[in-house]
C-alpha cells in the first residue's frame, strides 16, 4: 500500500477547471425572486419611522415583524438580531429585505425607502469591555515586584477574508420545509440558527452546501445571519429567493479579523525573562458573537512557542459601533503571534543579547507546561526545524550581510504553533461530533457535515477511507453535506476537520473493514475526548488543546530606498503537522496561508473612519496578485499524533500565523528600525525612518 | 434595444437586447453559461474572464455593444479543446485548484498567455496571471501549472 501522504489528483479538479462546478449564484430556480437588504445609514441611534415606497405587485418587505421565532442569530454568544427592530449599533446594520422578481426595480425601491432616525453619539474608543478574561501562571503579578521591567505595545489592524466568491444563499420551500443552499462552512450552525429564528421543528429546516468559493472563516458565523433572514422571507413569501451579496456590500458589512492591541511587560531576572504580563484588547465591533472565543485563543497563545514560568494575562473584547468582527483563519492567534514574536526579539535587543540564542534558550520542549498549565505531550521538533530553516535559507550569513546600513534588505524568521481543534472542552461539551459511514455492496459513503471550501476535504476524506479499506477511491462517495443526509460532525473550522472528524471517520472505517463481508450496514462514531484532556474554561487551566501543529517561516525582503515599497523575494517554511494526508494539498494550504499571513503583515490595509469601512472593493483593498508573491519552499515534518488519522494534526490555520511576524522582522532589519504594528506599509516605514 | 450579432463558443448568435448590458450577465442569464463568475463586478478579480477574439477580457466590464461581430469563447467553449485538456491535467498535476471560483478565469488567462507566448518565463507567467486574483493558493502552484502546461503541450500553441 502506498504512503497516504503521496499525492493524488484532486477529485474536483476537472469540474472546477471546466467551469461545471456549481456555486450558489449558478443555481437558478423556476420563478426565483431576488432579495436586497435595506440597511441603516447611520452609525448609532434609533429608527423613529420607516416609510416604504408603494410596492408593485409581487414585491415584498420582510423585516423583524415577520420573524416567527426569536429575533436573534444563534452563534456562540447570542447578541445579533436577525433584523434590527429599532436600535442601530453600526453603519449598514440590516433592517429588512426587499424582495421581488426584477433587480433593477429592487434597486430603485431600495433608494426610495425613507427612514427617520434619532442619531446618538457613536463609540469608537476601546472603553466598553464586554468580555474580560484573566489568568495567572506561577507567581502571577507578584513575579514582577522588584524586577527590571521591559514593556512595549503592539497593534494589528483589520484583515478581510476576501474570498473571491461573495456571501450568498438561495432558498425555497419544499412543502413545509425551509430549504437553503449556501456558500457556508458550517451547515449545522445555519440550521440551528434558522430553527431558533423560525421557532420551527428541526425536521422542517434543511441546509445544503453549494460549492464554496473560498471562506477562510468568513463563512463560519456570518451565513447564519443571512440564512435566518432568507428563511424568514421564505416562510412569508413561499417562493424561491436568491440572496447574494455584491462585492461592495460583502466588504462593508461582513465580519473581519479583529484589530488588536497588546501591551507586553517582561520582568527580567539574571538577564532572562522571569515573568510575562499581557494586556490584550480586541475590537469586537457592534456584536460580541465569536469575539470571546477569539480572545481566549489569543490569550492562550500569549507566550508563543516559549516556556515562561510566571504569567499575568488579561484581555478584553471591546464593543464599538463598527461592523462586527468574527472568525478569520487563525482566530486570534495571528494577532498574538505577531506581538509575542516581536516582543521577545525586542526584549533580547534591550538586554543586548543575541535574539536567536535568547529565544532558543526558552523554546518549549516536550513535557513543558503550556501557558495554561497543560502539557506539551508530543515531541517538539522545533530545534530540528529551526536548524534546517537556518541552513536552507542561509540565515546567519544573510543576517550578517544585511546588517550593513544601506542594504535595505532583510531576512526574518518566525516561530509559532497552532492549537488544533476547538479550545478547551469545546469538542466535548459544545460540538459532540458524530460521523456516519454507509456501506452498500462495494461502496462506502462518508456522511459528515465537513465542507470542502478549497482545502480538499472531498479528496482527502475519500483517500483516507479508501486507503484504510485498501479499495479504489472511486468506491468511496462524498457529496456536499446536506443536513437531511449527514449527522452533525461539527463546523468546518479550527483546523479540526482532518484531525477530529477525520480521526472519527478513520475509526469508523476500521469497523467497516472488519464487517466488509456484510452487504449493507451503517457505522456511526461519536467524539470521545482523550481522557488526559482536562480544561477549566473559567480559570484557563489545563490542556487547552489536544495537540499542537508547529511552524517556522523565514522570509527575505527588499525595501525600496525611495518609495519604501516592500518586495518579498523568497520564503522558506517548515511545518510539523503530524502527518500529511496528501502532500500536495498540504503544500497548497501552506502556500495559500502564508500568502495571507505575509500580506497581513505588509500589504493588506483596512480601516474605518467614523464607523465606515474605507475599503469597499478589491480595488481599494489590496490582496496579493501573482506579481506580489514570492517563490515558497516548504518542508513537512512527520510527528504523528495518536488520535489523528495516520497521525494527522491541524493544517488549515497554521500557515497563516507566522507570515506577519516573519515579514515584519525582515523589514525591521532592512530599515534598521523596530516595528510595532502591522501592516508595515510604506507610510509606516516612512514614519519610522523619519522618527529615527 | 439593438440587434447584436456575435460568435459564442463557435456558434453564431443574434439577439435583440440592450447593448449596455454586461457580457457577464448575458452569458450567465441568457445562455446559462455559469463558468464565468462574478467576484467583484469591477474588473479587478478576473473570475469572469472570457476570450474575445482570443484576447482575455473581463466580461463584467464588457458591455454588449463591444462584442458586436466578435468571437467570444467562455470556459465552456474552451473546455472542448485539446489545449484545455493539457491545461486541466497540468492544474491537477501541480495542485493549482483549491476553491475553484477563480479557476475558470485562471484557465482562460493561462490559454491567453500561452497563445501569445508558448514558453513563458516565471516572470512572464506572473504578469500573465496578474489580472486574476486567487485567495487560496498563493499562486505558486498555479504558476507551476502554467509551466507544466507549456511543457506538456509543447507544439500545441
Amino acid at each position: 500500500m502506498k504512503d497516504i501522504s503521496t499525492s493524488i489528483n484532486k477529485v474536483d479538479n476537472d469540474e472546477k477547471t471546466s467551469g461545471q462546478a456549481k456555486y450558489v449564484a449558478d443555481i437558478k430556480l423556476e420563478g426565483m425572486l431576488y432579495a436586497f437588504t435595506v440597511r441603516a445609514k447611520i452609525v448609532k441611534g434609533k429608527i423613529l419611522n420607516i416609510e416604504y415606497p408603494l410596492l408593485p405587485e409581487g414585491y415584498f418587505v420582510v423585516d423583524y415583524r415577520d420573524i416567527p421565532g426569536q429575533n436573534i442569530v444563534k452563534v456562540i454568544f447570542n447578541d445579533m438580531p436577525v433584523f434590527t427592530e429599532k436600535e442601530i449599533t453600526y453603519l449598514y446594520e440590516p433592517i429588512a429585505l426587499l424582495i421581488g422578481p426584477d433587480k433593477n426595480v429592487l434597486s430603485k425601491l431600495i433608494e426610495a425607502v425613507h427612514i427617520v432616525y434619532q442619531e446618538d453619539e457613536p463609540l469608537f474608543d476601546w472603553t466598553d469591555s464586554v468580555v474580560h478574561y484573566h489568568f495567572d501562571k506561577g507567581e502571577g503579578k507578584r513575579a514582577f515586584s522588584g524586577k527590571k521591567i521591559i514593556e512595549f505595545n503592539y497593534e494589528t489592524s483589520y484583515q478581510e477574508q476576501a474570498y473571491i466568491e461573495p456571501q450568498g444563499f438561495i432558498g425555497y420551500m419544499d412543502k413545509e420545509k425551509v430549504t437553503l443552499i449556501g456558500s457556508i462552512q458550517c451547515p449545522y450552525y445555519v440550521k440551528k440558527a434558522v430553527v431558533q429564528a423560525l421557532g420551527e421543528r428541526e425536521q422542517n429546516v434543511r441546509i445544503i452546501q453549494a460549492n464554496v468559493g473560498g471562506a477562510f472563516g468568513g463563512k463560519e458565523e456570518f451565513p447564519s445571519l443571512i440564512g435566518c433572514q432568507l428563511a424568514v422571507a421564505l416562510k412569508k413569501i413561499k417562493k424561491p429567493i436568491q440572496l447574494i451579496y455584491e462585492r461592495e456590500e460583502d466588504m462593508l458589512v461582513t465580519t473581519k479579523r479583529h484589530p488588536s492591541r497588546v501591551h507586553f511587560k517582561a520582568a527580567i531576572k539574571d538577564n532572562k525573562i522571569y515573568a510575562l504580563s499581557a494586556d490584550v484588547g480586541i475590537d469586537g465591533g457592534a456584536n460580541i458573537g465569536l469575539s470571546g472565543v477569539v480572545l481566549s485563543r489569543a490569550l492562550i497563545a500569549c507566550t508563543g512557542v516559549y516556556t515562561i514560568e510566571h504569567l499575568d494575562i488579561s484581555g478584553d473584547v471591546f464593543r464599538t459601533n463598527t461592523v462586527p468582527n468574527g472568525a478569520f483563519r487563525g482566530f486570534g492567534a495571528p494577532q498574538m503571534f505577531f506581538a509575542i514574536e516581536m516582543f521577545i526579539e525586542h526584549v533580547a535587543l534591550e538586554l543586548k543579547v543575541n535574539p536567536l540564542e535568547f529565544k532558543k534558550d526558552i523554546l518549549a520542549k516536550q513535557g513543558d507546561y503550556t501557558s495554561t498549565m497543560g502539557i506539551f505531550r508530543d515531541p517538539v521538533l522545533m530545534p530540528l526545524m529551526i536548524k534546517k530553516a537556518m541552513e536552507v535559507s542561509n540565515y546567519q550569513e544573510k543576517r550578517t550581510k544585511y546588517d550593513a546600513l544601506d542594504s535595505y534588505k532583510g531576512i526574518g524568521m518566525s516561530w509559532f504553533f497552532h492549537g488544533c481543534g476547538f479550545t478547551g472542552s469545546g469538542e466535548k461539551n459544545i460540538i459532540k461530533a458524530k460521523v456516519r459511514l454507509k456501506k452498500v455492496f462495494e461502496t462506502v459513503e462518508i456522511l459528515i457535515a465537513a465542507v470542502d471550501m478549497g482545502q480538499g476535504v472531498k479528496t482527502t476524506f475519500r483517500k483516507l477511507v479508501a486507503n484504510i479499506l485498501n479499495i479504489d477511491i472511486e468506491q468511496v462517495i462524498f457529496n456536499n453535506p446536506d443536513t437531511d443526509a449527514v449527522p452533525d460532525s461539527g463546523p468546518t473550522v479550527a483546523s479540526r476537520t482532518m484531525m477530529i472528524v477525520g480521526g472519527l471517520v478513520a475509526r469508523a472505517t476500521v469497523e467497516v473493514k472488519k464487517r466488509w463481508a456484510e452487504e449493507k450496514f451503517i457505522v456511526e462514531k461519536e467524539y470521545e475526548q482523550p481522557s488526559y484532556i482536562k480544561y477549566d474554561e473559567e480559570k484557563f487551566k489545563g490542556d487547552a488543546y489536544p495537540a499542537y501543529s508547529w511552524g517556522v517561516n523565514v522570509v527575505e525582503v527588499e525595501v525600496d530606498k525611495f518609495t519604501y515599497q516592500v518586495k518579498i523575494n523568497k520564503s522558506w517554511s517548515f511545518y510539523d503537522i503530524g502527518k500529511a494526508i496528501d502532500e500536495r494539498i498540504v503544500i497548497g494550504q501552506a502556500d495559500g496561508g502564508l500568502a495571507q499571513g505575509l500580506a497581513y503583515g505588509y500589504l493588506e490595509v483596512m480601516n474605518h473612519k467614523q464607523g465606515k469601512i474605507m475599503q469597499k472593493n478589491m480595488t481599494d483593498y489590496i490582496i496579493p496578485t501573482a506579481m506580489d508573491m514570492c517563490p515558497m519552499e516548504t518542508y513537512l515534518y512527520e510527528n504523528p499524533y495518536a488520535y489523528g488519522p495516520y497521525g494527522a494534526k491541524g493544517v488549515g490555520e497554521l500557515s497563516l500565523i507566522g507570515g506577519a511576524p516573519a515579514v515584519a522582522k525582515a523589514i525591521e532589519q532592512a530599515i534598521k528600525r523596530r516595528v510595532f504594528k502591522i501592516p508595515v506599509t510604506p507610510e509606516y516605514i516612512m514614519e519610522l525612518i523619519k522618527n529615527g | 434595444m439593438a440587434k447584436i450579432k456575435f460568435k459564442l463558443n463557435n456558434q453564431f448568435v443574434e439577439m435583440e437586447t440592450d447593448p449596455n448590458r454586461r457580457l457577464l450577465d448575458v452569458l450567465r442569464d441568457d445562455f446559462n453559461l455559469t463558468g464565468p463568475k462574478e467576484g467583484c463586478g469591477e474588473g479587478e478579480c478576473g473570475a469572469c474572464a472570457v476570450l474575445m477574439n482570443h484576447e482575455i477580457v473581463n466580461s463584467c466590464c464588457t458591455p454588449l455593444a463591444n462584442i458586436i461581430e466578435k468571437e467570444i469563447i467562455t470556459i465552456e467553449g474552451f473546455s472542448k479543446t485539446k489545449k484545455f485538456e493539457v491545461i486541466k491535467d497540468a492544474y491537477a498535476k501541480t495542485g493549482g485548484v483549491q476553491c475553484g471560483f477563480c479557476t475558470p478565469g485562471m484557465i482562460i488567462a493561462t490559454e491567453s498567455l500561452l497563445n501569445k507566448n508558448p514558453h513563458p518565463t516565471d516572470f512572464e507567467i506572473k504578469i500573465g496571471l496578474s489580472g486574476n486574483l486567487c485567495r487560496c493558493t498563493g499562486y505558486n502552484l498555479i504558476i507551476e501549472a502554467v509551466k507544466e502546461a507549456a511543457k506538456a503541450g509543447d507544439g500545441l500553441w
